[in-house]
């Protein structure tokens, strides 16, 4: 698998897209998707709420497990996907496209992100 | 989890060539799945699906008195099974607890192999050595001997009558003969784990492989795919059948499982956990403790095994297994309750997730039947 080059990534194995005016978009990736198993249930925060980077903020249901979903990047989310909620397959089929998961109108970035290469180099041991 | 290295089966190159995802399986390094769970699942629903599983303990009793042996040693009646029959049975202590649960095969007048769980072979070996002390019998660790590939799923007949010989038509379900499969020796069993027809194909480790690539190239056009333990796990769950240390353990009777009827008291001679089981049955017909009872969500969160089962703000009963169904298309739990919220239909159950109570109908089991 290949991780996109212009997404950033954090330890828990989600992606952050650059922002664009001031909102990026998160999802998980596809080696954390294929680590799941076809994911069945997500929980998403809702728009408005404040996430904060490195803590949990939703779930993520699989056939055999159940996962808390961590925000990479600290803000107010402007907007969930609402395709991912009602197809949740959508993660496992389109990690990086169809299947985000919401959007964050970015208060602060963290500085412990990973680039793709350095993702890849992390996921892989 | 013990540190010892894990087992690998005879097909251990193959899963990995195909991609398998792995997990520890009582102590065996087994295919969780090979892409998604859920096309597995269907596929065997709908197809075929081909299973390794060749972690389950074979042990093999002869002699002149296996059949006694057997008739004390484990609940049910084997020595009325058939040569060529299989039955479905359980292994219990003094005290009635299950100790396992069992498939044995009649493999002649004077020879019977018994399936034992992965994770009780090594226990259920033990037992059946002790309780052989006095009867003329040789309880024989055939685990080493053979692999297992399971062929199951509404296509499965045909896919295995392309290639063998054998009399498919004549072999009831629970019944096993020995032939040739893709001019490998194998015993044909019908029998299974998924609520499909399907078979059992017992074979020498070192045939596995030839099997399992004829079973492939016969089977793939017409949609059978390699399934994982992931699927495997929720087409039981459906089916309704019992995974032990999930819904049987040393804890609990084959009475309180509601499987009372795999215990037959009428058998000749005493059998180990006899006294004890008479008891369990009398309390599981006047004062059931708990009763194992299907559970279908209304919403799609996923009851785990441990999850507690509530009513009206009280603990009712614990979730054993639970998953998402692909056919019901709704998460499905089993689950011991309390007998007073134990009917189906019983209002105002619901399964704590993770602090918020969903609310789930109480349903009988199984979720899933196949049309015959």
């Amino acid at each position: 698998m290949s991780n996109p080059q212009q997404l950033r990534y954090s330890k828990e194995h989600e992606w952050l897209s650059d922002a664009e005016d001031g909102v990026a978009t998160v999802g998980i990736t596809e080696h954390a998707a294929n680590a799941l198993g076809d994911v069945v249930f997500v929980q998403l925060p809702e728009a408005g709420d404040t996430v904060s980077a490195g803590e949990t903020c939703g779930e993520l249901e699989s056939t055999k497990s159940v996962s808390d979903l961590y925000s990479p990047v600290t803000g107010e989310v402007t907007e969930v996907n609402e395709d991912v909620v009602n197809d949740p397959s959508l993660v496992n089929s389109a990690p990086f496209e169809g299947g985000w998961l919401f959007k964050v109108r970015v208060a602060e970035m963290p500085d412990d992100l990973l680039s793709a290469d350095e993702y890849t180099a992390f996921s892989a041991g | 989890m013990s540190s010892s290295p894990l087992r690998r089966t005879a097909l251990d190159a193959l899963h990995r060539s195909l991609g398998a995802t792995m997990t520890d399986f009582a102590g065996w390094d087994m295919p969780l799945r090979y892409g998604s769970e859920r096309d597995e699942h269907v596929a065997v629903r709908t197809k075929a699906g081909l299973f390794d599983l060749s972690h389950m303990g074979e042990i093999t009793v002869t002699g002149s008195e296996a059949d006694r042996l057997l008739d004390y040693a484990l609940v049910g009646n084997i020595g009325s099974v058939g040569v060529g029959r299989a039955r479905y049975t359980m292994i219990c202590r003094e005290d009635g607890g299950i100790l396992d649960d069992l498939i044995v095969y009649r493999l002649g007048e004077r020879e019977y192999m018994v399936v034992a769980n992965a994770s009780n072979a090594q226990v259920v070996l033990d037992a059946l050595v002790e309780r052989s002390s006095g009867f003329d019998a040789e309880v024989r660790d055939d685990r080493d001997a053979y692999a297992l590939i399971a062929v199951q799923g509404p296509e499965s007949p045909g896919i295995l009558k392309s290639l063998t010989d054998a009399d498919l038509d004549g072999l009831k379900y629970y019944a096993g003969l020995p032939g040739t499969v893709a001019g490998v020796p194998a015993l044909i069993a019908r029998t299974g784990y998924t609520g499909e027809d399907g078979f059992e194909l017992f074979v020498a480790p070192s045939d596995a492989e030839k099997l399992w690539q004829a079973l492939t190239e016969a089977g793939t056009p017409v949609g059978l795919a390699p399934c994982g333990l992931s699927c495997r796990d929720t087409l039981r769950l459906e089916a309704g059948m019992p995974l032990y240390g999930h819904e049987l353990g040393t804890s609990l009777t084959p009475f309180d499982a509601g499987l009372g009827r795999v215990v037959k008291f009428e058998k000749e001679g005493d059998f180990v956990g006899r006294t004890a089981l008479r008891e369990a049955a009398a309390r599981a017909q006047e004062n059931p403790p708990r009763v194992l009872v299907g559970l279908v969500a209304e919403g799609r969160r996923v009851p785990r095994a441990g999850y507690s089962v509530v009513a009206g703000g009280e603990v009712i009963g614990e979730v054993t297994s639970g998953a998402p169904s692909p056919t019901l298309g709704r998460p499905i739990a089993m689950a011991y309750v309390d007998a007073a919220h134990s009917a189906p239909g019983t209002p105002g159950v619901g399964v704590d997730i993770r602090g918020s109570h969903e609310p789930y109908e109480v349903v009988a089991l199984p979720f899933y039947k196949r049309q015959k």
